[in-house]
């Protein structure tokens, strides 16, 4: 049931793990700047999962921790909406009181500051997580029950690689 | 018959997209821009957001995107729905 | 029609080149991977529907690094497009597990086979 890839594809999993993770939460910060934002971000940390779930066979028993991460994310993002129904639901009450990403944009073309946009740099945040844990439980899940991970016990060795 | 049906409504269909495809404007030159250029003079001085995708997605229309996050998370509780009645299925099997 | 008019028109035709592949797989196909596959096609093509709706001829993309408010693309349909393009992946995972199911269950994963009663 826990097979492994060779020693060769587990290391450089655990080299290139570091900056795809890195890559990840750089989109999601970066999300009310540049392209990308909490979805593509997500998408890229859960790559991350594929790798290791197709290099090592396995997350342990992780399972419940990214149900539970999942969920986090969602109601932190719900509740951050909601936080502005003094005025409506989803109000921006962070931008530009010069609080945590409170600051003020110049107007025109800027470079972009990351101390800015409110409620969107924090919203960006949350569903960069539950999207990250979302798609690592779906990954997870299919590859578990498709059959992969049973490959080398049944002595079918289509999907190891030889070191 | 089931294919000849089948084969119809292909037809019928096909033929309502090019006739669509014929009589849309043309690319390049929308005709009605101005909530989109609200968003765009609106976005940096009342969100202070340089991405405007991002504050019509987290702003604008949040609801939307609430929907949307509710979709995923329920997409991922049928999934995991699913996929474990499989396995307890067969546990049973094996007892 | 002319030939400008005609170019003009070449990303809506693109469009319905990918829904009627799409259309003409779910319809014509009994391999449910292969639905699955032509559903997924259908999304791509109503995504770039929706992003060619929005394109203004000669402008930039809707972010202030270098580009005026008054030199961008309409923002509205790129952020409907990012919707649609999640809650696509979401119903295509679900399909799969329930292709996965179907698989344990019957044996099989042709439409025909599985439209029988199992004992």
């Amino acid at each position: 049931m826990n097979w492994e890839m060779s020693r060769v594809v587990r290391t450089i999993t655990d080299i290139l793990i570091v900056p795809m993770i890195i890559f990840g939460i750089y989109l999601v910060l970066h999300g009310h700047l540049t392209p990308g934002g909490g979805f593509q971000g997500g998408a890229v940390i859960a790559s991350s999962t594929a790798l290791l779930i197709v290099s090592y066979g396995t997350l342990g028993k992780h399972k419940k921790d990214l149900s539970s991460i999942e969920a986090v994310g969602l109601t932190l993002f719900i509740l951050i909406a909601f936080f502005g129904i003094g005025y409506t639901m989803f109000y921006n009450y962070l931008a530009g009181t010069g609080g945590i990403f409170g600051g003020t944009v110049p107007a025109g073309p800027n470079p972009g500051y990351i101390n800015t946009g409110g409620t969107v740099t924090l919203m960006n945040l949350m569903v960069g997580i539950e999207v990250s844990a979302a798609l690592s439980l779906i990954l997870w899940m299919m590859s578990r029950e498709s059959g992969i991970m049973e490959a080398k016990d049944k002595g079918s060795e289509g999907m190891e690689v030889k070191g | 018959m089931k294919k000849s049906i089948a084969i119809v409504a292909f037809v019928v269909i096909f033929a309502f997209l090019v006739l669509g495809v014929v009589q849309m404007r043309p690319f390049g030159e929308p005709e009605n821009e101005d909530m989109d250029d609200h968003f765009l003079g609106d976005s940096q001085e009342r969100h202070q957001v340089n991405n405007v995708v991002t504050a019509v997605l987290f702003d604008y229309r949040g609801l939307d995107t609430l929907g949307e996050a509710t979709i995923l998370f329920s997409a991922v509780s049928g999934v995991l729905t699913v996929l474990r009645k499989i396995k307890d299925e067969k546990e049973e099997v094996e007892d | 029609m002319s030939w400008d008019a005609f170019f003009m028109t070449m990303p809506y035709l693109a469009v319905v080149i990918l829904l009627s592949i799409g259309l003409y797989t779910v319809l014509f196909k009994k391999n449910l991977i292969k639905i699955i596959m032509g559903i997924a096609i259908m999304q791509n093509g109503a995504n770039l529907f929706l992003v060619s709706l929005a394109y203004r001829d000669g402008y930039y993309a809707p972010i202030f690094t270098s580009a005026e408010s008054t030199d961008m693309v309409m923002p509205t349909a790129h952020a409907l497009t990012l919707t649609s393009i999640v809650i696509g992946l979401a119903t295509t995972a679900l399909m799969l597990s329930f292709t996965i199911m179907i698989k344990r269950h019957y044996g099989s994963i042709n439409t025909e086979d599985v439209r029988r009663c199992k004992e």
